[in-house]
Order: C-alpha cells, then sequence, then structure tokens
C-alpha cells in the first residue's frame, strides 16, 4: 500500500469529493437516541442533562458507555448501538 | 530540441545494450573530436560510458521521451536555421563515417550490428512517461487518499463498488486502459442515466479499470455502454424497475476469441476474466457515472445474481448456425456486442429427445413459465441452446428459423385457459382475450443463441423484462469498432 496515494474519480463528479455526512434525522420526535458515554470523569452528569432535554423533545433514549476512553469502541458496542437507535451523540467530557 | 545552439550532436545509450558497449570506442572518439558539441545521454546507468568525462543521467527517461527514442544508440545531429534534425541508430559502420565526417570512425569494429530498445519502449512504460512528461489527457477529478488509508477500502467508502472489491482506478491504470481504444479520451459517449451526467471515454475507462478489464477488452465495454443508451433499450426505465431484470451482454464474432471470451464450458459461470469483467464494467458504469444505485433510483424487489456481472459470448463454431449478430443483420465477421434486458438462468433438461420435434416440444414447455405460465406477451426470452441441442436440431434438417416458428406454434394457447381466474387462479390474461388464440412472445421477442461445452444436453432460458418490446426495453446490438 502507498502511503498517499491518488485515485482518479469514477463518477460524474455531482457531489462534493469529501465523503458525506449521513441523512439527518427530520425529527427527533418518536426517535430513539443512543448516548454514549466514553468513561471520561463527569460524562454521566453531561449526558443526564442531554437525556432530559431529549425526552422533552419526544425522543427515546437509550444509555451506553465504552469501557475505556482511550479506545475506540467495540465493534460489539457499535453494532448494537446502529442496530437499536436512529442516532447516536457520543459525550465527550473534561 | 531543447539545446543550446553549440550543441551539434545528441547521442543516447544505455549500458544494457551491447551495440552501446561495443561502440565505445566511437563514442570517446566522438567526445574527442566535438567536446561539448556533443552531449551523451545514458538511460540506465548514469557512470556509463567511462570513455565520456560527463554523461548525462537520462535515467527519468525525459530527454528520450520527449525525442522520440526507440533504439539505442541513436545519434541526433541537431537542426538548425539550415539543416534539419536528422538521426542514425544502431551500428552501422560507414553510415556513422558518413554522418559524422570521421573517415576511419570505429574502423577497428565489425561493420554492423543492431542496435537495442529504448527504455522508453519497456512494455507499460509508455504510460508512466506520458504521465510524467505527456501532454495532460486525463481530466477526471483527482481524490486524494489519506496517508496509510487502504486503497481498496477508500473505494469501497466512496461508494464506488458493487459490494465487490474494486481495482484501484489510478491515473497510471487508466492512461493503460486507454490505450486499448483508438478514441480520445474526452470524447462523449452520451449521458447514462439515471442522472444523465454526460460521459466521456475516461470515465469509461475508470470503470472499466475498477471492473478488472483488461486494455483489450474496453472496445466491447465502450460498445456495451452505447449500446445501452440506444432509445430502444430503455436503461432508465430497466434501471428503476421492480423486477429482476439488468442488462445481459452477449458477444459475437472474432472478438470473442481475440480476447479470450469463454463461449465453451460453464460460459455463463464464473471464471473468465473477460466475460466477468466486462459485464461489471457496464454495471459499475451505470452505478458510478449514471449515479444507479441499489435503493436509490434501482428500486428491484430481489433483483438478480446477474446484477453484478452478466455476459457471455456465443458459440460460433458451426457455420451452418446462424449467431445472433446474424439475426439483426450483421456479419459473422463483425465483432457486435448484444444487450438484453433479462435475468436468472432455468435450465431446460431434455436428455431422451433425438429429433428436433420433440425437443422443441420441451423447450416451449420451460418458456411457457417466462414470468408465469398465464402471462403471455409480456417479456421477451433468450432460448440459450446448447451444443448438443443444437446437434439434434441441425441432425433433423431445423434450422433456427425452424427452431423459432416451431416454439410459437407450440405456445399458441387459447386465452379461456389463461385468463385470470382460470384453473383456479386469479392471475393471468385479462378476459377480452377469453376468446383469443395467444402467443407467448411478441413478434420479435423471442431470440436465440448458442452457448456451452460441448457435452450436457442442457439448455436455458434466459426470462426478459415484463415491459418488453416498444413500450420497455428491446434487444439491442452495436458493433465494436
Amino acid at each position: 500500500m502507498n502511503t498517499q496515494t491518488t485515485l482518479l474519480d469514477p463518477t460524474a463528479e455531482l457531489k462534493p469529493v469529501e465523503r458525506q455526512l449521513l441523512p439527518r434525522l427530520a425529527s427527533l420526535d418518536g426517535a430513539t437516541v443512543g448516548l454514549l458515554d466514553i468513561s471520561k470523569p463527569r460524562g454521566r452528569e453531561f449526558l443526564d442533562e442531554i437525556e432530559k432535554q431529549l425526552l422533552e423533545m419526544g425522543a427515546q433514549v437509550k444509555r451506553y458507555s465504552k469501557p475505556t476512553f482511550t479506545r475506540i469502541a467495540p465493534t460489539e458496542l457499535t453494532q448494537k448501538i446502529s442496530v437499536e437507535c436512529d442516532a447516536v451523540i457520543e459525550g465527550l467530557a473534561d | 530540441m531543447e539545446q543550446s545552439s553549440n550543441i551539434n550532436y545528441a547521442l543516447i545509450v544505455k549500458k544494457d545494450c551491447p551495440t552501446c558497449a561495443l561502440i565505445e570506442p566511437v563514442i570517446g572518439r566522438l567526445a574527442k573530436r566535438f567536446t561539448k558539441d556533443l552531449e551523451v545521454y545514458v538511460q540506465d546507468d548514469p557512470t556509463f560510458p567511462q570513455i565520456v568525462d560527463a554523461p548525462i543521467d537520462d535515467t527519468s527517461l525525459e530527454f528520450s521521451y520527449r525525442n522520440q527514442i526507440e533504439v539505442v544508440p541513436t545519434l541526433i545531429r541537431l537542426g538548425d536555421e539550415a539543416n534539419s534534425e536528422s538521426r542514425i541508430y544502431g551500428w552501422d559502420k560507414k553510415q556513422w563515417q558518413e554522418f559524422t565526417g570521421i573517415e576511419d570512425l570505429g574502423s577497428e569494429l565489425i561493420d554492423f550490428k543492431p542496435g537495442c530498445g529504448s527504455k522508453t519502449q519497456d512494455p507499460g512504460m509508455d504510460e508512466i512517461l506520458a504521465l510524467r512528461f505527456g501532454d495532460k489527457i486525463l481530466q477526471a477529478r483527482e481524490v486524494e487518499l489519506a496517508e496509510a488509508e487502504d486503497e481498496i477500502e477508500a473505494c469501497f467508502e466512496r461508494g464506488w463498488s458493487d459490494g465487490l472489491p474494486v481495482v484501484p482506478p489510478t491515473a497510471l491504470r487508466v492512461m493503460r486502459m486507454l490505450n486499448g481504444t483508438h478514441r480520445e479520451a474526452d470524447e462523449l459517449i452520451g449521458k447514462i442515466p439515471p442522472d444523465y451526467a454526460p460521459c466521456t471515454i475516461e470515465k469509461l475507462a475508470i470503470n472499466a479499470v475498477m471492473a478488472g478489464c483488461k486494455p483489450e477488452y474496453f472496445p466491447t465495454v465502450i460498445t456495451s455502454a452505447e449500446a445501452a443508451l440506444q432509445d430502444k433499450f430503455c436503461m432508465h426505465g430497466l434501471l428503476c424497475t421492480t423486477y429482476f431484470s439488468s442488462p445481459v451482454l452477449i458477444v459475437n464474432g472474432p472478438i470473442v476469441q481475440q480476447i479470450g471470451m469463454n463461449a465453451g464450458v460453464n460460459a455463463l459461470g464464473q471464471g473468465n476474466r473477460a466475460n466477468a469483467t466486462i459485464g461489471r464494467a457496464l454495471q459499475l458504469i451505470i452505478r458510478n457515472i449514471g449515479g444507479g444505485v441499489p435503493g436509490g433510483i434501482d428500486r428491484a424487489t430481489m433483483g438478480n445474481p446477474g446484477k453484478y456481472t452478466y455476459c457471455f459470448a456465443e458459440d460460433e463454431s458451426d457455420d451452418s448456425w446462424n449467431s445472433l449478430a446474424m439475426d439483426v443483420g450483421y456479419d459473422r465477421k463483425d465483432s457486435v456486442v448484444s444487450l438484453f434486458a433479462g435475468e436468472g438462468l432455468q435450465p431446460i433438461l431434455d436428455q431422451q429427445s433425438r429429433d428436433a420435434a420433440s425437443l422443441s416440444k420441451s423447450m416451449a414447455q420451460s418458456l411457457r413459465s417466462v414470468v408465469n405460465t398465464k402471462l403471455f406477451g409480456l417479456a421477451d426470452a433468450i432460448l440459450v441452446v446448447c451444443p448438443e441441442h443444437r446437434r439434434v436440431l441441425m441432425n433433423s434438417g431445423w434450422s433456427k428459423a425452424d427452431l423459432r416458428n416451431a416454439l410459437y406454434e407450440e405456445l399458441k394457447t387459447p386465452g379461456t385457459d389463461i385468463i385470470r381466474g382460470a384453473n383456479g387462479n386469479a392471475e393471468g390474461m385479462p378476459v377480452k382475450f377469453k376468446e383469443k388464440i395467444l402467443d407467448k412472445f411478441r413478434d420479435g421477442g423471442l431470440h436465440i443463441v448458442t452457448t456451452g461445452g460441448k457435452a450436457g444436453m442442457f439448455s436455458a432460458v434466459i426470462g426478459g423484462w415484463v415491459a418488453s418490446g416498444e413500450r420497455g426495453s428491446q434487444l439491442v446490438s452495436q458493433k465494436i469498432r
């Protein structure tokens, strides 16, 4: 593998070359939103407040947490969130 | 020539060339005689020839490429206002003596020794040098990957793949693909549905690279894309349908053997690069250039495995049996791509029939099942005749036209048997056809092609799209140029 590769765009170039964001939810009403605590101190308090506000907006909330903030989330966890939620907020703290 | 006016000669050599090594004393003599009016360029080892004080390092091959050197040694006498440039190559003693005006040049050497190929002529080198030093040909947007980003994963992530790994389309690979055609990279072939974005030969080449094509397949890929753009193929509708269908490519003519397509054992299966990648290239073209993505504009309920690739060649080993391309007006000598909106493959096993009349009944019964045994005139079909069945038909003295007529005859069915509700089944033909005798296929809607291994009495049906004919898609053919 080269450290720096340039490829030629095979598409009609109708979209920007940067990778696109996934479509945003049109409404939070009835949506299930996952809150992922990355396990840094005070993350829980922060996410408690987010949860309160989401519930007021009509969303349902599910809570998750990473085993440690030092590593990326385990595959099982990201798969679980993707199956159970319509959107996810990853809680950063400090 | 980018030389100052006092330079009269340029000599291009490579150490690896025995002729260049042979004439080293000659080079020494020329260097002594012409001093700074001679520049010696070496393609492989800048320490050669040792007899020259300062040979010019042309390991980048820039000078050799720009001056279109094909053979080493080449001695160029540079042009000026009075004389045009001239050059000699290889070693021909008399010629070198006349060219340089040195009467006894190389008198101790043999009279003649041909030169070697210039390093610019090494396989694959031309495209590398054209990218580095040539005019800019490629216009496509460049996509820089992040450092250490895997190139194949990057193609997946950008949505350029059909679900299988693609060959990353680097500029070099695309240049090599473009060398497979005489057509210009910026030539527009049309607008690819559903986005109707303008499509150039270069964009086709990028997708052919990704599909895994060799450059020699590229003219067939281009032709398949052009065929898909024919109005009567109705590519846009075919892409949008909830039905199974997708383009099926059939290739006829000399190109089949030239590029090594499979028309024999396992012709519709895996394992042959040309069959596999040409069909895949068309699908990637529709996906990437046209924007036809499953779940987007492609609304197929199930699709079919042929939407990865569905391409095969016809077995034309028997001259007395017309090919598909001949059926639509081409000559046996023409190389032709045909596209059919089809799906799947349904077997017709008949190991007992020893005459055409019996065999054609088996074939007709299987053809009846296209779409639904009670629906007539909706979808076209291709009957794929295996070589053993072709032999049975020909032994009975039948032509392809005889077979087609017999099938139409055998399939004629009273409307009362297949109208809605008949046989306890709500599906069927509208009741208005009750008193009619119906044909299974519209006129011109049943195509017959031969392919497959020599052993096995197994023919097959490729069912067509339910919107066949003028209101939807018709088989299209296009000659490869």
